[in-house]
């Protein structure tokens, strides 16, 4: 048990599910602590005022789950254990809008889409934002340096829903390059021909763009202030009085250092780029789990909006887990001490 | 302290900018005290005029004045991310203070739970909570967004404070007796207004950036102007398409600069609590 690494390992699951716990608990809780509410009627009422076509059977298996999930029967942590068992078991229920399918089967179909987008764009922007960081902030007198550091100064505060606005505004209306929305062209059936592939890009193009300007920017200001700071390090100042070539300096030891705590800011900023994401996949009617968010809003489909939210809780804890796991094959440190 | 604001006033252009403008912003919503027009009524102005020196922002599909809809919008939103920010606060200054103080076990917890509260992936938890809670106030909201609201910051106040810890003061006031609460609140304190501020103003841009989200989605309280739902009642009406472009560009404008504003502010409030960023903002 003395071996860090695998006490950095237990430590890292623990955190994991601790973000489970936590992210279910205060889905239980918060609405507990709002006076006078009924949940379970409140979301049949909301459903039934915004669904078109109400099936008897849908309401009741509706009714069913939610009394499991939010009913009022027994003491609160009676009602407490009963909620994580819905949970445990993936108890949803069948999707409302479109009965009797269960809304797990939704979320998978769903799925693939915004993994390989938000996968993509994860990476890409990581990559491109903290390599430009690093060589901005080195180079920190060149001029296309502070041009850069202008530019990523001006798109971070943009919202993704605004970014994913514009870029839909000027790239498929003003300037008819892209399609408007959608995963694929109409008509076509998903095989793996040159054409289907060529339409998953096309299409893919403007959210992938509009995720990895808005991504570029946070990751370029953080590498190019923590750049800064390593290179006041003794042993930058070291390697250049041994007469060290400055691209060995900038790549071996000065981005290898500062790319340590990117990493770290990458697990943590996973649930803020997992909602950006969302957000840009209704922008562009992307048909990934966002999409059918927002039709689970539209639809007043509860069962759908519960398993998609217990399911992103569940991915996100996960996806910052296996970061964090990533993270010993960069930082020899974590091993060896 | 009103040292600094006039220094930051004078040689920051940045911060004078901010100022200014979020200042004019907040007259503008007080004006909506003097308003002629109940916000929540509609249909008492001809609907969908271009501005006009009688409707200054011209008047939307519903019949009502944009200005004076922009006064109410405004307050509300400022209201709601001023709530939101000070509830934050006081969560995230208890857990900074207390877990970078203490240190061991109870800040190992502490931490645990305050980065589990940033992984969260706030937007569908938000939208389940809506539909489970239904009407929810604008300050329920605001409470609800405190809860979440708060990690962050507490990991910046945390590490201020762990540096702080290891100065010769801490030591002087241990040993005069002082209490954890009373050091923690007495002595470090003071040091760690400045990143409150700049976290406060950050934690306003992004609630108001997830009240106009939720907004958007159709998931706030839709009677109630605030910018949020401004954009969702345009939207509704399909204003770009029907031509009633004031309707959204006056929204859109105020709020851009309320952003720009807020977001300018926390970077120059920020910059001058990092001192190496001063030093290499004068070198080049």
């Amino acid at each position: 048990m003395k071996n860090p690494f695998i006490i950095y390992i237990i430590q890292r699951i623990l955190q994991c599910i601790v973000v489970i716990f936590i992210g279910t608990t205060v889905t239980f809780v918060i609405p507990r602590l709002v006076p006078s509410t009924n949940p379970v009627e409140t979301a049949i009422a909301r459903a039934q005022m915004m669904g078109q076509y109400t099936d008897p059977k849908a309401v009741d298996e509706m009714r069913r789950v939610l009394k499991k999930l939010y009913g009022l029967e027994g003491t609160t942590f009676q009602q407490y254990i009963r909620y994580w068992g819905s949970v445990l078991r993936g108890d949803f229920g069948p999707s409302f809008s479109s009965f009797p399918t269960p809304v797990m089967t939704l979320i998978r179909v769903s799925l693939s889409w915004t993994a390989g987008l938000l996968l993509l764009t994860t990476i890409l922007s990581w990559i491109i934002g903290t390599l430009l960081g690093g060589l901005a902030g080195y180079f920190s007198e060149k001029p296309w340096a502070r041009i850069l550091e202008i530019f990523t100064n001006a798109i971070r505060p943009i919202p993704y829903y605004i970014m994913a606005l514009l870029m839909l505004i000027l790239f498929s209306y003003v300037l008819p390059l892209f399609p408007r929305g959608g995963a694929f062209a109409i008509g076509l059936t998903p095989t793996f021909s040159w054409q289907f592939i060529r339409s998953v890009i096309i299409h893919a193009f403007l959210p992938a763009l509009s995720l990895i300007v808005v991504g570029i920017g946070g990751w370029f200001q953080n590498m190019r202030v923590l750049v800064s700071n390593v290179i006041r390090e003794d042993y930058v100042v070291y390697a250049e009085t041994l007469n060290i070539s400055p691209q060995d300096i900038l790549y071996k030891y000065v981005i290898r250092n500062a790319a340590l705590p990117q990493l770290t800011g990458l697990a943590l900023q996973l649930g803020m780029i997992f909602s950006g994401a969302l957000i840009t996949e209704v922008v562009f009617n992307y048909p990934g789990l966002g999409f059918l968010l927002y039709t689970g809003i539209l639809r007043g489909d509860y069962s759908l909006i519960m398993g998609i939210t217990f399911f992103s809780i569940v991915a996100i804890a996960v996806g910052a887990l296996i970061i964090d796991l990533l993270y010993p094959l960069f930082d020899p440190r974590v091993r060896y001490t | 302290m009103f040292n600094i604001i006039k220094d930051l006033f004078k040689f920051d252009g940045r911060f004078r900018f901010s100022i200014i403008t979020l200042l004019c912003i907040i007259l503008f919503s007080l004006l909506s005290f003097w308003s002629p027009y109940d916000p929540s009524s509609s249909y008492y102005v001809p609907s969908n005029i271009p501005p006009s020196a009688k409707y200054l922002f011209g008047t939307n599909s519903r019949g009502q004045d944009i200005f004076w809809m922009m006064t109410f919008a405004i307050k509300n939103s400022l209201i709601f991310g001023i709530i939101t920010a000070l509830l934050s606060r006081i969560l995230s200054i208890f857990v900074g203070l207390i877990s970078g103080y203490k240190g061991g076990i109870i800040d190992k917890v502490l931490m645990s739970i305050n980065d589990s509260f940033i992984v969260l992936p706030l937007l569908p938890i938000l939208i389940l909570l809506k539909f489970i809670i239904g009407r929810m106030e604008l300050t329920t909201l605001a409470l609800v967004m405190a809860v979440f609201g708060w990690s962050w910051d507490a990991r910046l106040i945390r590490s201020q404070v762990l540096s702080l810890r290891e100065r010769d003061f801490t030591y002087t006031s241990v040993f005069s007796g002082m209490g954890t609460l009373k050091i923690t609140f007495k002595e470090y304190f003071p040091f760690i207004i400045p990143i409150v501020l700049a976290t406060t103003v950050n934690n306003m841009l992004w609630s108001l950036g997830m009240e106009i989200t939720l907004a958007i989605l159709g998931l706030s309280t839709v009677e109630i102007p605030t910018i949020g739902t401004t954009i969702y009642w345009a939207n509704q009406h399909q204003a770009l398409i029907s031509g009633i472009w004031w309707w959204l560009t006056f929204p859109v404008i105020i709020s851009i600069f309320l952003f720009l504003a807020l977001y300018l502010l926390s970077v120059s409030l920020s910059e001058y609590l990092d001192p190496r960023l001063r030093i290499q903002q004068a070198r080049v």
